[in-house]
């Protein structure tokens, strides 16, 4: 059995009897099989005791939490397991070796770009990111990646605009506060990305805090920023783009708040649902001739990213084939 | 008895000799610390040493990636593993003379048998004037540890089974 993410929605208690994890909420308590469970996302009020956090550390389950509104609050790591001294040192001098930063830094936007040029043409916009590229290649300074970044980023969202229903146009991409309902959708879906990633890079040897395009001091897990990067796209923003195209996402599933527009409770199961669903979708692998789950995809550039840092092969960002 | 550290370092070791002959790439990351789910529980070998040798059958010991399938105490002690084919043979015969070499130093003697049911094969194992391939061996794990990179994996029947293998191939 592939183990799965664990998403608790509602209100509840979770707590640890004998060797059985249990959930006990409004409808009753319900046994958890603990085999099963990769990791656990918390969006409801839930109380935890110490014995089902014990459990869990042993299991090496992390779960992942996340506030009122739906964005990623933070998490609750089991004692890190896997270490490798050799690995974290290469990880470091990637980082303090300028030309080597600024290299890793530039595959991961490249990565990005061409993901979303893939998206638009996939959206039915033919549009070449190739000035940006060029622009890209000739960046010194990780400060002008990020800036090239963000202008590419703009007119990306300009493109995919065109494509969007009137009520779920980006306009301008806003973050925290979303002011209108596509940058509540988009925001959520990278909520819930990042501790995804996070996950997978915990299951790895490498050191989640050093990062190359982002500051490590940003953000704890700036390594999964990185990532996300590549991943954003051809995750979040194509569940985004099916759920309002297929008017599976409408507007009631929002409201206004005084922290601008949030999706409502129904809204966020949808998009949970569809999130899960995606993350569990098989794709065949071109090198490695066999399936695997999107989610793997992320572990997978974690095993790039380690061959690149032990000089075993340049790391080639993740460019969807599908 | 030998000092903590010993025991901790022939464990590391004897999955080291055992990966020399089965993939050198394999021995390059597992001696990193780069690991694979699958690779993190194995038995600590000093406490077996401590607490098993010394009686008489013991069934189903693992000691590091050997399955010693059972353990009998005569004049000396015999370490039989069962085995399913000789595609590993090399392996298999390294990392017992290995075990053989060191529990020399714990002052034991002892040899190994590897069963071959399916073949209908036994094979003695015997440390006796073989001491230079366990050392050749050894020194030749510690060369590969030291390389900056690791070796380039090459394909073979193996990788589909190796816990590596998405590693190696992505
Ligand atoms: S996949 Fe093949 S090359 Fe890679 S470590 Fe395993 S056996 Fe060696």
């Amino acid at each position: 059995m592939r183990k799965k993410a664990l998403t608790l929605f509602s209100d509840g208690y979770l707590f640890r009897k004998e060797n059985t994890l249990y959930f006990e909420n409004v409808n009753g308590k319900k046994p958890l099989a603990i085999e099963g469970i990769y990791d656990i996302y918390i969006y409801g009020k839930v109380s935890i005791s110490s014995q089902a956090l014990h459990f869990l550390a042993q299991k090496g389950i992390a779960l992942h939490f996340f506030n009122h509104y739906g964005y990623y609050d933070g998490s609750f790591y089991p004692r890190e397991s896997l270490h490798s001294g050799d690995l974290v040192v290469k990880q470091a001098e990637h980082y303090l070796n300028p030309e080597k930063r600024l290299n890793l830094a530039k595959l991961f936007v490249i990565g990005g770009a061409k993901n979303i040029e893939k998206n638009l043409s996939k959206f039915g916009v033919k549009v070449k990111f190739d000035d940006f590229l060029e622009e890209l290649n000739d960046a010194e300074k990780i400060t002008e990646v990020m800036n090239i970044e963000g202008r590419m980023r703009e007119e990306y969202y300009k493109f995919w605009d065109e494509t969007l229903p009137d009520e779920f146009k980006i306009i301008k991409r806003t973050r925290r506060p979303p002011q209108n309902e596509m940058n509540a959708l988009i925001s959520f879906l990278n909520s819930r990305l990042y501790p995804t990633i996070i996950s997978e890079l915990y299951n790895t040897q490498l050191t989640p805090t050093i990062s190359y395009l982002h500051e490590p001091s940003e953000r704890r897990f700036s390594l999964a920023l990185d990532l996300s990067e590549i991943f954003k796209p051809i995750i979040a923003d194509r569940i985004a783009n099916r759920l309002v195209k297929q008017r599976i996402i409408k507007k009631e599933h929002f409201r206004d708040d005084l922290n601008g527009v949030l999706l409502n409770d129904d809204g966020k199961k949808i998009v949970l649902r569809a999130f899960n669903e995606e993350m569990e979708k098989s794709v065949k692998h071109p090198t490695l001739k066999k399936n695997v789950t999107k989610k793997r995809l992320i572990r997978l550039e974690a095993y790039k990213l380690i061959k690149h840092l032990t000089g075993q092969k340049e790391y080639e960002p993740l460019i969807a084939w599908f | 008895m030998e000092p903590e550290y010993l025991e901790k370092e022939l464990l590391i070791r004897g999955t080291e000799i055992n990966y020399l002959f089965i993939c050198k790439t394999k021995l390059w990351y597992f001696a990193k610390g780069i690991t694979m789910e699958q690779e993190s529980d194995f038995v600590d070998l000093g406490k077996f040493l401590h607490e098993k040798s010394y009686f008489g059958e013991e069934k189903e010991v693992q000691i590091g990636t050997i399955n010693i399938d059972f353990i009998k105490r005569k004049n000396i002690i015999e370490i039989h593993e069962v085995k399913k084919g000789k595609s590993m043979e090399k392996a298999h015969e390294i990392q017992a003379l290995y075990y053989l070499y060191y529990l020399k130093r714990y002052g034991i003697e002892a040899k190994a048998i590897l069963n071959y049911p399916k073949l209908r094969e036994i094979k003695e194992i015997i440390l006796d004037g073989r001491e230079g391939e366990v050392e050749g061996a050894i020194k030749e794990v510690e060369k590969i540890k030291s390389m900056p990179n690791p070796p380039k994996p090459k394909k073979s029947k193996i990788c589909k089974k190796c816990s590596y293998y998405e590693l190696c191939w992505i």
